[in-house]
């Protein structure tokens, strides 16, 4: 169906036109509330400013100095997130392909059954479940504590103990989230054609070899897909925090032990109305989700060939 | 729309192969085992809940506990909306925008994809790297210059305040263009040689072929715009306006000590999602699959 030449010059330019057409809401959008507030907030960080002051104070790079050389609390927050990104992104993870792996097998009855069940916590309201196991992690009355104590061990006091509450608020993470990637796992997993499982089968592959040399390689692109989302959502710890620790308006207790680098920036934007300074530690963070996504594509994503 | 059903048949990618007849037998049984062992474990904080919910306080306490209540009562929920009348209209609040923004997200992003997808135009590359790239942009970095914007145009403790953040986004945009790039051009084409104007190729054939794509992308905002916490808390101030997740933090934080109340409350906030879940299940599954293969 090819038109004669002068049409189909005119045609492209039709065309540019309604392509521009079509994008121009979405472009309008990101450039009025994605692109500029990015470069505002970048401003805002080289200035002291309090909110509902007028004037600003430029102060160039003082806010980026002070947050990483003099700043105890943000780096505890800075540390608290660390943990609880690593601490959930891998049982997460390894758990969510366990279970995909298990959920593919041929011989498994009532399949549908299990992925509903799993993936179930996923749906539910975060602050709902966060109020659940705020309760379910009382050390005296709480659930969980009740169940060890059935297997007579003395449950620790989880979100009351400086220790215990990161790991409480973790618990919490993994449980809802792992569903959701072990979704992700079974929709790649069944994107491995099952041509290569036979073709090792017949060479006399054990199924620990296969694992490690055939569905680890071939599913090797979701793996890195889903280990970027889960930091990226790691890193910006907030909401689990604020319902499993407020208490009488503190947040991140006890002690701050629970304190995450969101929370830190939300409290000094909102409590303290220090605009610039929390303008820092977001960018701060920005440069932190940036590296670590561009350094697990760099280190985990092998290109493979088949 | 055979991806769904795909998960759920047998399927030969990771068979195992173990030695003998009842080594094989044992270990699929043993497989079972775990695998409804998980199942307990995931399932038992929505116990739990909902247990909870329909107990007296007195029971919620008792040590050790009571795993069924003694008889169901609906004094809770009635309790909850006695306590705080205004919950009901949190739910509409919710509702409200989340429709804004599914609609909105549906509609821009499938203009958009198709833009991307089906158009031949200088700097087509360029744009869709720069919104691949706005991805990467967390939503805590807009936060502040957002929260000056909307409080500068008076739309705190609106509802189009409320969606404002969210009414485009990259991703929708990057699944409608993958999709919409399969379905094949003849189809547009062939419209236009027949007269067809742009706009009525877009509404009358682009998209209800992406219809797949679109409810899966609707559900995926839906669930988000429910979630959503940390804005709704920054923007609004009344009691009349806050959103369900908001509603409940601040209900549940102030009744700290009712966790018989606290939880039908939950029960109530998790039931909307729960219904959308079970009603739409195989598209929630599709959709993933939709995404999850091309990240």
């Amino acid at each position: 169906m090819r038109l004669p030449a002068k049409n189909r010059h005119s045609l492209n330019r039709k065309q540019t036109i309604w392509a521009y057409v079509f994008l121009a809401p979405s472009l309008l959008f990101f450039a009025v509330f994605v692109i500029y507030p990015t470069i505002r907030s970048f401003q805002y960080s080289l200035f002291d400013w309090p909110l509902g002051v007028p004037q600003k104070t430029f102060v160039g790079l003082e806010n980026y100095r002070r947050l990483l050389t003099d700043d105890p609390v943000f780096m505890t927050s800075v540390w608290n997130t660390v943990r609880f990104t690593v601490g959930t992104t891998v049982p997460t993870l390894v758990i969510a392909l366990l279970l995909a792996m298990a959920l593919n097998h041929p011989q498994l009855k009532l399949r549908g059954l299990f992925r509903t069940v799993y993936f179930l916590p996923f749906v539910l309201s975060l602050v709902a479940v966060g109020f659940v196991w705020r309760w379910m992690l009382e050390p005296t009355f709480g659930p969980v504590n009740a169940v060890f104590r059935i297997f007579g061990i003395q449950g620790p006091g989880w979100l009351a103990s400086q220790t215990w509450a990161l790991p409480g608020v973790m618990l919490m993470s993994i449980w809802r989230d792992t569903g959701f990637y072990m979704v992700i796992f079974l929709a790649g997993l069944q994107t491995i054609p099952s041509a290569f499982h036979e073709a090792a089968m017949i060479d006399g592959a054990s199924a620990w070899h296969r694992f490690w040399k055939v569905t680890l390689p071939l599913l090797n692109p979701t793996i890195v897909f889903a280990s970027v989302i889960a930091v990226i959502n790691g890193l910006q710890l907030y909401t689990a925090v604020y319902v499993m620790t407020g208490k009488s308006g503190i947040y991140g207790g006890p002690l701050n032990s629970t304190r995450s680098v969101v929370l830190q920036i939300v409290e000094t934007a909102f409590r303290s109305l220090n605009m610039g300074y929390a303008s820092a530690a977001v960018f701060l963070l920005f440069l932190a989700i940036l590296g670590l996504s561009l350094l697990q594509i760099r280190i985990l994503d092998r290109p493979f060939e088949y | 729309m055979d991806s769904a059903r795909r998960i759920t048949q047998p399927s030969a990618a990771g068979t195992y192969a173990p030695p003998s007849r009842n080594a094989r037998r044992i270990a699929i049984i043993g497989l079972h085992c775990l695998l409804i062992a998980g199942g307990i474990l995931a399932l038992f904080p929505v116990f739990v809940m909902v247990t909870a919910s329909f107990k007296s306080l007195a029971e919620v306490l008792r040590v050790p506990p009571a795993w069924l209540p003694e008889q169901l009562t609906l004094k809770n929920f009635r309790e909850v909306f006695r306590q705080q009348p205004l919950y009901a209209r949190y739910f509409l609040n919710s509702a409200i925008v989340a429709l804004i923004t599914v609609g909105s997200v549906l509609f821009t992003s499938s203009l958009a994809g198709y833009a991307l997808s089906k158009f031949r135009f200088r700097g087509r590359n360029a744009i869709f790297i720069f919104i691949l790239g706005t991805m990467m942009i967390p939503f805590e970095i807009r936060m502040v210059p957002l929260y000056v914007m909307v409080s500068d145009w008076h739309l705190t403790d609106t509802y189009l305040g409320l969606a404002l953040p969210g009414l485009v986004g990259a991703f929708g945009i990057f699944l409608m263009r993958q999709f919409i790039a399969s379905i094949p051009g003849d189809l547009m084409d062939a419209a236009r040689i027949d007269g067809a104007s742009e706009p009525g190729i877009f509404f009358r054939i682009v998209l209800p072929l992406s219809k797949p794509a679109l409810s899966a992308l609707a559900i995926f905002t839906l669930v988000g715009s429910w979630e959503a916490f940390l804005w709704p808390l920054l923007i609004v101030n009344s009691e009349t306006m806050r959103t369900l997740p908001i509603g409940l933090a601040l209900f549940a934080g102030r009744y700290l000590q009712r966790l018989d109340l606290q939880m039908a409350a939950s029960v109530l906030t998790v039931l909307p999602m729960v219904i959308v879940f079970f009603v739409l299940q195989r598209r929630f599954v599709e959709g993933l699959t939709l995404t999850g293969l091309k990240g």
